[in-house]
């Protein structure tokens, strides 16, 4: 039997002091992508508890997206966003989600991401990363932005860092492997640099990054 | 001298793009950070580097 929300809320309180909670609850997360990296953010940052989740993908679950994005076999042919909402409530049913199942361009970025506190980048391509970031941090300059380079492969998971580039954008990932070079992306991986993303968020709601 | 990712380069003077146009990044893939600030694409060529500045420039590579 699914737990009420008042049982959901104190149970996430006890974990993490009322405090806390309540700063997640209250929070707005916008995630950029929902590949092996924004997949596996959207399931963290659900599980502790943000308020609300922005999800933004245009795709469809495929099946060579399945070695490393949280979706199921039976989900193949779903759009992302659907596919990762149905995830998402099964782990934590009270979250407030909004769907935007289109591609983030220049034009739509600044509507799309107008509720976030915080913007995760989760691209795949280059490109489109380095466009976010430009958006984000020029034209949006009260939000945060934690970005994602270099994830792929089977290299040493301890090259997986998050670095602060300015006080409202920081960077996870070894900057260096590319998708293109070698086997391409890795579950464990690309999940270690989702989770320092998801990490990266909740230290900057909690003030952790303050010096 | 500028310090660019770290290192101190004899580039005062210059604009962002004209430093760029020296290196081998490619702009579609790069975000530039300067003095705490990240500078929008369309204001590089404008952008004079002053002696004592500080640049980053992070290049991000694909996957995720």
């Amino acid at each position: 039997m699914i737990p009420t929300k008042e049982e959901w809320n104190l149970a996430l309180e006890e974990r993490h002091g009322k405090a806390l909670s309540q700063t997640f609850a209250s929070a707005a997360v916008a995630v950029c992508g929902l590949g092996g990296l924004g997949s596996n953010i959207a399931i963290a940052l659900a599980r502790a508890g943000i308020g609300k989740l922005i999800l933004i993908d245009f795709d469809r679950v495929d099946m060579t997206n399945l070695h490393r994005q949280q979706y199921k076999a039976d989900q193949i042919g779903m759009y992302k966003t659907r596919a990762l909402a149905e995830n998402l409530r099964e782990i934590a049913p009270y979250i407030s989600l909004e769907l935007q199942t289109e591609q983030i361009t220049q034009e739509n970025a600044v509507t799309l991401l107008k509720d976030a506190d915080v913007v995760c980048e989760a691209f795949d391509s280059a490109e489109a990363k380095a466009m976010l970031a430009e958006i984000v941090l020029t034209e949006m300059r009260g939000k945060y932005l934690v970005a994602a380079s270099g994830m792929a492969g089977l290299y040493d998971a301890n090259r997986i860092k998050t670095r602060k580039i300015t006080g409202k954008f920081y960077l996870c990932g070894d900057e260096e492997s590319d998708v293109s070079d070698g086997i391409g992306l890795v579950s464990s991986r690309v999940m270690l640099c989702a989770a320092h993303e998801a990490h990266a968020v909740l230290r900057i709601l909690a003030n952790h990054f303050e010096e | 001298m500028v310090k660019v990712n770290g290192e101190a380069k004899d580039i005062a003077g210059k604009s962002i793009a004209e430093y760029l146009a020296t290196t081998s990044y490619d702009m579609r893939r790069i975000a530039t950070e300067l003095n705490g600030e990240i500078v929008p694409k369309a204001v590089y060529a404008d952008t004079v580097l002053a002696d004592g500045d500080s640049m980053e420039i992070v290049s991000f590579v694909g996957g995720g």
